[in-house]
């Protein structure tokens, strides 16, 4: 009972995802009007031939500040998980 | 511990990746690279590193201590690079038209030249910092806790 | 010289990635094919990303010794960046419990792991 639930979910969500694909712009020719700005503008403002890095860490650093924060709460809580408890029975 | 062979092309061959990370690094505001990636490549050499030694005589050289100092610098120079331009608006590329790493590129196709990116190249440097010393230390954990120790100080 | 490409086939693709990660995810009760589930899922977006930026006969947004010819879309790759970083920080975490789970219970099916234990 409960596959057969899953399966008809599965196939309704499948269904959308296609027919929202179907309707987005044709592939090779995308909208691009702030993109077209950063192409023309990025070498005189942020001094960078790397249009890429000058938007990774000059228009968009906000982001670039989250993602590092994620990376290290990631960091400590993994070496926070792996300790094991042998100092305990040591110390008593 | 694997056989001697492969030990010492391992200790020769950790040299050049070394150098290789840092190359795409520094070289991050010209072409495809940067912070990340450079990590990465450098990351997966220590990799190599612990499987052809064993995670226990690694241990004696990566200390958790260095490693945790390392990844504090980084964050916290990036973090201060951010709050530096706050004179305009947050993270303002402060240093474009200055003396340090100021100089404006031509516009159209050019060689690259190393002086330029404000900001740019600095970040790429606290960022690879942060990166190599945050993902060596959860792959020397990982590889310690599976043989039944922890990483100490 | 607009020749699209028949049904948006590059987006399809994702769009079926994403379908058989979602079939993983529902139906696989080892712990270890749920995680290979989400990161298969989390390719999936990030294909996604760099398909819909793509513009025709483009060339790499980087201006060192560049051919003529119009530049690819710069920001989708950012994101795209953005994402690998926070799903292999998501990932090593999501590995790190399952250890633990394993080490604790000694199974790694979900549903016997699923009751606490007093």
């Amino acid at each position: 009972m409960r596959q057969v639930v899953g399966l008809i979910l599965l196939l309704v969500v499948v269904a959308f995802l296609v027919w929202g694909v179907l309707d987005i712009h044709p592939f090779g020719y995308p909208p691009s009007d702030m993109d077209d700005y950063i192409i023309e503008n990025a070498q005189e403002e942020t001094g960078s031939n790397n249009v890429v890095a000058s938007v990774v860490f000059d228009y968009r650093g906000l982001d670039t500040l989250g993602e590092a924060t994620i990376l290290f709460t990631a960091v400590t809580g993994v070496l926070l998980l792996l300790r094991t408890r042998k100092r305990r029975e040591e110390s008593s | 511990m694997l056989s001697k062979i492969v030990r010492t092309v391992a200790n020769q061959l950790i040299l050049f990746i070394l150098i290789f990370g840092l190359y795409v690094i520094m070289h991050g505001h010209l072409t495809p690279g940067g912070g990340f990636q450079g990590g990465a490549v450098v990351v997966s050499g220590v990799v190599m590193l612990l499987v052809a030694f064993s995670s226990k005589d690694l241990q004696k050289s990566l200390r958790e201590r260095f490693l945790s100092i390392m990844e504090s610098t980084g964050a916290l120079i990036f973090a201060i690079l951010g709050f530096a331009g706050i004179g305009t608006v947050f993270f303002y590329n402060f240093l474009v038209g200055t003396s340090i790493f100021g100089r404006i590129p031509p516009t159209g196709p050019n060689p690259g030249d190393i002086w330029t990116g404000g900001v740019i190249p600095l970040m790429n440097l606290a960022v690879g910092l942060k990166v190599i010393a945050g993902l060596s230390a959860v792959v020397l954990a990982m590889a310690l806790f599976s043989i039944g120790e922890e990483i100490e100080e | 010289m607009m020749e699209h490409i028949p049904l948006n086939f590059p987006f399809l693709a994702a769009a079926l990635l994403a379908g058989v990660a979602f079939y993983i995810i529902i139906f696989k009760r080892n712990l270890i094919k749920l995680i290979m589930g989400i990161a298969l899922l989390a390719s999936a977006v990030n294909l996604f990303l760099v398909a819909l930026g793509y513009r025709a006969g483009g060339n790499a947004p980087i201006y060192t010794d560049v051919p003529p010819g119009p530049m690819v879309l710069p920001v989708p790759q950012a994101l795209t960046l953005t994402s690998i970083v926070i799903n292999v920080a998501v990932l090593a975490l999501m590995l790190t419990m399952v250890v633990h789970i394993y080490r604790h219970t000694g199974d790694i099916d979900s549903k016997k792991s699923r009751r606490l234990k007093g």
